[in-house]
């Protein structure tokens, strides 16, 4: 399965000449910026640029000193996914951690608040939790794992010599930004696309150098045929790439200022935000997720994937009609009713293409489920497709209008996000990172099979908590709000249904904790495994299979 | 037959690129373009005008630190609502906001129709400590406000400027005296004939944070607050009316 060897020739190195020269423009950009800036913001990303572009520099010569810069064909580059699997893990809990401490914020609001001071305040920092656990965590398992499965499955070594390092360390730098730039009111007011103009420039040279490596990956391949994980990745790079690019279209104040104006306002802007904002779901948190599945599942259980017209069909019913279903996020709103009802309709009709992806993965263990009673990793796989199922099913409830006008608003919405972020994303995560480290650092096995069996029950039960309190709190909420008293007025106040949700903001901020333990446990296991440790006490009986490709 | 073919796409990268590429957007250019025919999304009303400078940096405030993560803009054409928060919201009531703030979740009530609904010294007091006047609440404490100069002061104009380009009809006597327009509505000794002139004599002048010897990011948020939702002139709005039906 190695990549056949070829003769190295001296290639001028274009991979090089980019980076530096990107490091150069972003300097000099840079320097300006912290001296004309218009406000500490700029003057804070100005400098973060710049350390960003002098480390480049410095990590080109240190590494093309220890000749790390070579470009060997005949081996894989696992160099940086390894480095993924890090960052994963590393934002996984930073991301969770800062969950928890706003749920707690909601909570206890005593507790938490300075009134000195903004950064730590829920609005600023719900962002940061948003991005670090979609955009951070989820991103690099996503980066991590597309570039271990594209090399895999093309049998070809990553496109570009150093450009993939450049994705990876600018897609950290993009992330540095982000965060930073949330804590001092950097934002730009657009749910799950808070990132400035600038970021968001940034991001598009990242991601587009991203799409290259892809793509030139699988223009060197050895195998005839695109594997069915690579149509998912491709078609979730280039998606996310137009979605990106359309909903930040803004008009910066000046070229030194962090602030700036969308080019879209009121109901356009509405609608566009909707539309990138729900196939941030469908295609970051789902079509780039679902590629995990159909990679790291069928090698998991040492099988084919159940079906290939099946395949066929779910990925091009669920990329068409995932972009349709954006407007059920503005029932009863300001939006013209056919674009509402437009929405509604393709979120019921996406139930199928979701469930066909589900049904592919599960009946890909056909045969294999005996394989669920000794392999904790199998587990978090099947568990995470069992959330997928259930939470792209109630998505599609919660998108019917009448469904909408009760649960719109209220905490039903943050329960479904967190079915789908906590189960199916969440724990597809932990079982590719699961399996990534024993083969890239070459072990054995994993350190220890009985925490990832903790793991998997703290997640799981984390899950139940949090989800099953946040029913109970927006429902609870929805119907208090409509709620009439025997003279027609209504029954209460705000502050009454705010006041009624006190318990269960406790129990989803304990449902958090719990999740936030596991992947403590998850990353302490994950490294013991790197050190090449195994608990003692547990047999050597785990063994990776070998990949079988699908017809 | 379809399943032989697939083979094609299969083996060629850039034809699966553009499959990919074609199938994504149909959707998206259905639903979104249409919107762009304002006379069919937007609704005629009398009285929504741009936000004057003040308005506007407080918005900016707003925006900073995250309103809009627990509180919607966006009443909608249900019963409870309506007798909640009153009139439910217009397209055109947000058609010069850039960003949009209506919102997704209500962990503190919507705020589309909070202008006039309180005091001054409501706000100022429920923005230093919110439980010191509704003590369920939850919401966090925004005393930093207070006494702090509004950042975008000195650059208010390049905000204007912005706005114009992205569509929002501010003149050029707005632009030019955009400064002195921000300066002058939190002071009510100040002449202000030419803020009113510019925004209409609908536009409040006072000192909004209780402070008159500066300008606060107070005054700014709470002036932006008691402007929201009091534009549109209902008496004249006739929502059954062919060209408001959408």
């Amino acid at each position: 399965m190695e990549p056949t060897q070829l003769k190295s020739k001296a290639m001028p190195r274009f991979d090089i000449f980019f980076t530096c020269g990107v490091a150069f423009l972003v300097a000099l950009w840079a320097v300006f910026a912290t001296s004309h800036a218009d406000d500490l913001g700029m003057i804070v990303h100005g400098w973060i640029f710049l350390a960003a572009a002098i480390l480049a520099v410095l990590g080109l010569v240190f590494t093309a000193q220890v000749t790390a810069l070579q470009n060997d064909q005949a081996t894989y580059s696992d160099g940086v996914v390894r480095f993924g699997v890090i960052a994963s893990t590393f934002w996984g809990i930073v991301g969770m951690l800062v969950g928890v401490v706003i749920a707690s914020q909601l909570a206890f609001p005593e507790l938490l608040y300075f009134k000195d001071f903004g950064f730590l305040n829920f609005g600023r920092l719900r962002p940061l939790h948003t991005s670090a656990v979609i955009f951070a965590f989820g991103g690099n398992v996503l980066l991590a794992t597309s570039f271990y499965v594209v090399q895999r499955t093309c049998r070809a070594r990553l496109f570009g010599g150093m450009l993939p390092w450049f994705v990876f360390w600018g897609y950290q730098l993009f992330i540095v930004l982000a965060a930073t730039g949330y804590l001092l009111g950097v934002t730009s007011g657009q749910e799950y696309a808070e990132p400035t103009w600038h970021v968001d420039l940034w991001l598009t040279v990242v991601w587009v150098a991203y799409l290259l490596v892809f793509l030139g990956t699988l223009w060197k391949r050895k195998e005839p045929h695109i594997y069915v994980a690579n149509w998912f990745y491709l078609a979730f790079i280039v998606t996310i790439a137009m979605l990106h690019v359309v909903n930040n279209l803004a008009v910066p104040t000046s070229a030194f200022a962090t602030s700036s104006y969308p080019l879209f306002g009121g109901v356009q802007n509405a609608l566009t935000q909707w539309w990138y904002g729900h196939n941030a779901v469908g295609f970051f948190l789902t079509a780039g997720f679902l590629a995990i599945m159909y990679y790291f599942i069928p090698k998991q259980v040492n099988r084919p994937v159940y079906s290939y017209q099946l395949s066929i069909v779910h990925f091009w019913a669920l990329i068409f009609i995932y972009i349709w279903a954006g407007p059920h996020h503005l029932h009863y709103t300001a939006l013209p009713q056919w674009a509402q009802t437009l929405g509604m309709t393709f979120s019921i009709i996406l139930w199928m293409p979701s469930w066909g992806g589900m049904i592919n993965g599960l009946m890909t263990l056909s045969g294999a489920w005996d394989k669920l009673r000794t392999d904790p990793v199998l587990r978090m796989f099947v568990a995470s497709l069992a959330f997928y199922g259930m939470s792209t099913f109630e998505g599609p409830v919660m998108s019917v209008r009448a469904v909408n006008s009760l649960s719109h608003y209220t905490d039903w919405t943050i329960g479904h996000v967190h079915s789908g972020a906590l189960g199916w994303v969440g724990m597809v995560s932990f079982g590719a990172l699961y399996a990534l480290t024993p083969w890239l650092w070459k072990r054995e096995r994993l350190y220890s099979l009985k925490l990832v069996e903790t793991h998997f029950w703290l997640s799981t039960i984390g899950i139940l908590f949090y989800i099953s309190s946040m029913w109970v709190s927006g429902i609870q909420q929805g119907l208090m709000w409509r709620s009439y008293n025997e003279f027609g007025f209504l029954t209460y106040s705000f502050v009454e249904t705010v006041k009624a949700m006190h318990l269960p903001y406790i129990v989803r901020a304990i449902g958090g904790l719990l999740y936030l333990i596991g992947t403590c446990i998850m990353a302490y296991n994950l490294w013991q495994t790197i050190k090449g440790a195994v608990a003692k006490k547990e047999p050597l009986s785990f063994t990776t299979p070998n990949l079988v490709p699908a017809e | 037959m379809l399943f032989k073919n697939h083979g094609i796409i299969e083996r060629n990268s850039m034809i699966l690129l553009i499959g990919i590429l074609l199938v994504v957007s149909i959707g998206g250019i259905v639903q979104i373009a249409p919107l762009f025919r304002i006379e069919q999304t937007i609704e005629k009303v009398q009285g929504v005008r741009p936000y004057t400078p003040l308005e506007l940096a407080g918005r900016g405030v707003y925006i900073r630190e995250g309103c809009y993560t627990c509180h919607s803009q966006m009443i909608r054409p249900l019963r409870d609502e309506i007798e909640r928060y009153g009139h439910y919201s217009l397209a055109a009531e947000s058609m010069y906001d850039h960003p949009f703030q209506w919102g997704s979740k209500r962990t503190g009530p919507d705020l589309a129709r909070v202008g006039g609904r309180y005091s001054d010294a409501w706000h100022v007091q429920h923005l230093i400590n919110p439980r010191s006047v509704v003590p369920e609440s939850i919401m966090p404490p925004y005393a930093f406000l207070e006494g702090r100069e509004i950042g975008i002061k000195d650059v208010v104009d390049k905000h204007l400027v912005a706005q114009t380009r992205v569509g929002v009809p501010y003149t050029q006597a707005a632009i030019d005296n955009a400064k002195d327009d921000l300066m002058a509505q939190a002071d009510p000794n100040a002449d202000s004939e030419g803020l009113q002139a510019r925004y209409g004599g609908k536009v409040t002048v006072r000192d909004f944070d209780g402070d008159p010897s500066k300008v606060t990011e107070m005054d700014a948020l709470v002036a932006y607050l008691q402007v929201l939702g009091t534009m549109v002139d209902f008496k004249t709005y006739e929502p059954t009316k062919a060209e408001n039906l959408r």
